[in-house]
C-alpha cells in the first residue's frame, strides 16, 4: 500500500507486485531522489517501516488535524468574503486544497522551532497557532493587526510563535530560513527551520543559492516545497522538465523525497521521519509535497490557464475530504461529529473576523513609525590584544 | 601618534567586534582562510575560529540572506560583498528582505547586519568592479549606508555598525585601504555625521569616500589662492544629516558637491536638491556638481583617469561658482 521508486517512474511503470489503492488515504506517489535511501532500497523494510509510524496516529490526533484543516479554510472562505466587502486591499492568496501540509508539518514542532512562509501564508499562520483576530485586523490594515496594518496579508509574522513571516517574494524566504538554521546551529540547540515555499520558487536562483549552502553548512533546515501544480498559471508541466522538484536535491547532496500532500497522515508520518533526522544535525532535506492550488492564484483570479472540468475533478482529492473518509471509514467517527467540527471552527473564525472589523484603523503619524530600531546594542568593547 | 592604513583599521575593528560579542560573527566569499579579497580579514579565522569565521560559496543571495535569517533569531552578522558591483546578485535580498522586514512586520524584529562592501575605480578593475552605488542603496529607505574616507572613521564607524540594530551597508573605497592617518588603539565610534574636515568661510564643498582626499587638495590650492574652502565630508548616506551642510552653506553662500559615482540620479542631486531647498536665500549662485561621466568605468589608464572626478576637477567647478 506504500510506494517508494526511484527517482521519476511513474505510478504505472511501477512493478506489478506492488497493490496501489487510489483515492484513500496514505495512498499516493513517494517518490525517492534520496540516494542514501536508494542504497538500502527495500520494499518489505519501507512497508514495515510505514506501517509502524502509522499506528501513532490516533483518533484524536486526526480530529485535531480535522479541526485545524477547517479552521484554515474557514479563514480563508471569510477572507474571500472580506475581499467582496472591499474591507481587504488587493490580492488574498488562499491556501484552500493545501491544508493538510501546514497542518502535519506544524503538528511535529516544539518550542524553538521556526517556519518562513511565503504570499499563500494564511495557513501556515493558522498552523503554527496564530491568534486569527490579529490576523483578520491584518487583512484589513488595522492598527491590531500583526503588522500594525503595515504588512497586510503577504506579510504576517509573529516571531513570538516561531513564525518568521510571509514573504511577497516568490523564493525571497529561502536564503532567510537558512540564516535562521545557521542560528540556531551557532547557539548550539536541536532547533529546525522549516522553510515552506512553492514550486514556482524552487525555479529562482535564491533556492540554488540557499540549498547549497545549507548542505555544505549542514544546517537544520528543511526545504518544505509545496508543488501546487500551478505557478500562477504556469503550469508544472511547463516550468520544469522532471517529474519531482525533490530530484533536485541529488544536485546538492542532500535527502530529497516527493510525498501526498493531500494526504494528512503521510504528511505527518513523512515529515516526522525528516525532521528526527534533521534535528540529529545530518543536514538539510528536500522534502516536495505534492497539492493541488484548489482556488485561483488570488481571489479574483479569471483562471484562464485551467479548464474547470480539471478543477472540479482535483477536488476530489481535496484533504480535508479524504481526511473526513478517512475518520469516518476506519475511525467510526459519524458525520455528524465532524459537521460539528467544523461549525465550531467557523463560528470561531467568524467571531475573529467580526472582532477585528471593529479595530481602529492606523493614524497617518504611524507611516515614520516602526522603520528603524532606535536603540544600539549594549556592546562593551574589547580591545583585542594579539598574541 | 599611531598612524595605521584604513586596511589595517577595519582588520582591528573587526577583531574588536568579534572580542566583544559572542553573536558577532563573519563570513563571505574568501574571507576566512585567504584573508579577503579586500585583505581586510586576516588573522580572524586564527583568532576566532572556524565557526564565527568562515568561507561561504560564491553566492551572494545566499551570503545576505544568511546574514538577514540569523539577526532575526539575534546574532550579529557581519557579512563581506566583495565588490559593491554584485548587488546585482543580491538585491532582492537587500532591498525586499533587509530593509523591509522591520517596517513591513510592524516593528516586530531587529536586524542588527552589517554588509561589508567596496566600491570604487582607479585602480585598473573595469566596469563590473569599480562601480559607486550608494545612491541606489540610499534610495532605499530602511537600511543605513555608511561610507567611511579614511582609517579613523572607517574604524569608529564599524563598530558604531556592529552595535546597531539595523541592517547597514559599509562601503570601503578600494583606493583608500593602504591610505593611512592616525587611528587610536582603544575602540571608539563615530557618529552618523557630517565632519568639517576644513573650515572656511568661502565656499562649500560637500564630498565623502575618496573624493574627500581631493577636495582638501583643492582647498589647499585655493587657499594659496586666497580663497577659504570648508570641506565637508557625510561619512553616511543614510542618515544623510543635513544640518552641518545647512549651516556652513548659510556661511559662504557658495557650494560644490563632489563624488565619485556617475552624476545623472547620484546622491549629489541629492546633497544639491537639500541646499536649494533649505538654504535657498544664501546661495549666490547655483550649486554645482563633480561627478564621473555618465558612462561605465572603462579599463584602459588614460581613459579610468579621463572618467575620475578630482581634485582638479573640482577646482574647475569652485572657480565657476565664486566667478
Amino acid at each position: 500500500m506504500f510506494v517508494l521508486c526511484k527517482h521519476s517512474k511513474k505510478l504505472k511503470d511501477l512493478p506489478g507486485n506492488l497493490k496501489i489503492k487510489q483515492n484513500s488515504l496514505s495512498i499516493g506517489i513517494i517518490v525517492a531522489s534520496d540516494y542514501q535511501h536508494q542504497k538500502v532500497f527495500d520494499k518489505t523494510i519501507i512497508r514495515k517501516r510505514v506501517e509502524i509510524k502509522m499506528t501513532l496516529l490516533s483518533k484524536e490526533q486526526l480530529i485535531n488535524f480535522y479541526r485545524k484543516m477547517n479552521r484554515i479554510r474557514a479563514f480563508e472562505n471569510e477572507a474571500i468574503e472580506l475581499a467582496k466587502m472591499n474591507l481587504t486591499r488587493a490580492a488574498i492568496h488562499t491556501y484552500n486544497g493545501q491544508e493538510a501540509i501546514a497542518v502535519g508539518v506544524c503538528a511535529h514542532l516544539k518550542e524553538g522551532d521556526y517556519i518562513t512562509s511565503t504570499h499563500r501564508g494564511h495557513g501556515h499562520c493558522i498552523a503554527k497557532g496564530a491568534d486569527l483576530e490579529r490576523m483578520f485586523a491584518e487583512l484589513m490594515g488595522r492598527k491590531t493587526g500583526y503588522c500594525k496594518g503595515k504588512g497586510g496579508s503577504m506579510h504576517i509574522a509573529d516571531l513570538s510563535i516561531g513564525m518568521l513571516g510571509a514573504n511577497g517574494i516568490v523564493g525571497g524566504g529561502i536564503p532567510i530560513a537558512t540564516g535562521a538554521a545557521f542560528a540556531l546551529k551557532y547557539k548550539q540547540t536541536d532547533n529546525v527551520v522549516v522553510c515552506f515555499f512553492g514550486d514556482g520558487a524552487s525555479n529562482q536562483g535564491s533556492f540554488h543559492e540557499a540549498l547549497n549552502l545549507a548542505s555544505v553548512k549542514k544546517l537544520p533546515v528543511i526545504f518544505l516545497c509545496e508543488n501546487n501544480n500551478w505557478a500562477i498559471s504556469m503550469n508544472i508541466g511547463k516550468s520544469v522538465n522532471i517529474e519531482n522538484i525533490s530530484e533536485r536535491a541529488a544536485a546538492y547532496g542532500i535527502k530529497g523525497l516527493t510525498v501526498d500532500g493531500n494526504d494528512i497522515a503521510q504528511v505527518y508520518r513523512e515529515f516526522g521521519n525528516c525532521l528526527e533526522e534533521v534535528r540529529q544535525g545530518t543536514g538539510p532535506v528536500l522534502l516536495e509535497m505534492k497539492t493541488y492550488r484548489l482556488s485561483g492564484h488570488y481571489f479574483g483570479d479569471n483562471e484562464n490557464y485551467r479548464s474547470k472540468e480539471e478543477v472540479i475533478s482535483r477536488r476530489q482529492e481535496c484533504p480535508i475530504t479524504r481526511l473526513e473518509n478517512l475518520l469516518i471509514q476506519e475511525y467510526g467517527v459519524l458525520p455528524d461529529e465532524l459537521k460539528a467540527i467544523a461549525s465550531e471552527e467557523k463560528a470561531m473564525v467568524l467571531e475573529a473576523s467580526n472582532k477585528a472589523k471593529l479595530a481602529p484603523e492606523p493614524q497617518a503619524e504611524d507611516l515614520w513609525n516602526d522603520l528603524f530600531a532606535q536603540d544600539f546594542e549594549n556592546i562593551t568593547w574589547q580591545p583585542f590584544v594579539k598574541s | 601618534m599611531r598612524k595605521i592604513s584604513m586596511r589595517e583599521a577595519i582588520n582591528e575593528a573587526l577583531h574588536i567586534a568579534l572580542n566583544s560579542s559572542p553573536e558577532v560573527f563573519t563570513a563571505g566569499e574568501d574571507i576566512a582562510v585567504y584573508g579577503g579579497q579586500l585583505r581586510c580579514s586576516y588573522g580572524l579565522l586564527e583568532n576566532f575560529g572556524a565557526e564565527r569565521v568562515f568561507d561561504t560559496p560564491i553566492s551572494e543571495s545566499a551570503i545576505v540572506g544568511l546574514g538577514v535569517g540569523s539577526a532575526m533569531l539575534n546574532l550579529r552578522p557581519i557579512m563581506e560583498l566583495s565588490y559593491i558591483d554584485f548587488l546585482g546578485t543580491c538585491f532582492d535580498q537587500i532591498l525586499n528582505q533587509a530593509a523591509k522586514l522591520r517596517y513591513m512586520y510592524g516593528g516586530m524584529v531587529n536586524l542588527p547586519l552589517v554588509i561589508r562592501t567596496q566600491c570604487g575605480a582607479g585602480l585598473g578593475n573595469g566596469a563590473q568592479h569599480s562601480q559607486s552605488l550608494e545612491a541606489i542603496l540610499g534610495h532605499i529607505p530602511g537600511i543605513r549606508v555608511l561610507i567611511p574616507s579614511n582609517a579613523y572613521d572607517a574604524k569608529g564607524l564599524l563598530l558604531r555598525a556592529v552595535r546597531d540594530n539595523n541592517p547597514v551597508v559599509f562601503i570601503e573605497h578600494k583606493a583608500l585601504y593602504k591610505t593611512k592617518c592616525h587611528v587610536p588603539e582603544e575602540p571608539y565610534e563615530c557618529d552618523y555625521t557630517c565632519d568639517i574636515k576644513r573650515t572656511g568661510k568661502d565656499i562649500t564643498i560637500v564630498t565623502y569616500s575618496a573624493m574627500v582626499n581631493q577636495a582638501l587638495k583643492a582647498a589647499e590650492v585655493l587657499e594659496k589662492e586666497g580663497v577659504e574652502a570648508e570641506v565637508i565630508d557625510i561619512r553616511s548616506i543614510a542618515p544623510f544629516e543635513e544640518e552641518t551642510i545647512i549651516n556652513s552653506v548659510r556661511k559662504t553662500g557658495h557650494a560644490v558637491v563632489a563624488h565619485e559615482a556617475c552624476r545623472k540620479a547620484g546622491f549629489g542631486g541629492e546633497i544639491a536638491a537639500t541646499i536649494q531647498e533649505k538654504a535657498f536665500t544664501a546661495l549666490k549662485k547655483p550649486v554645482l556638481r563633480v561627478a564621473a561621466p555618465d558612462v561605465p568605468v572603462p579599463f584602459a589608464p588614460i581613459l579610468e583617469d579621463a572618467f575620475l572626478p578630482n581634485s582638479e576637477k573640482i577646482l574647475a567647478a569652485v572657480k565657476t561658482c565664486l566667478q
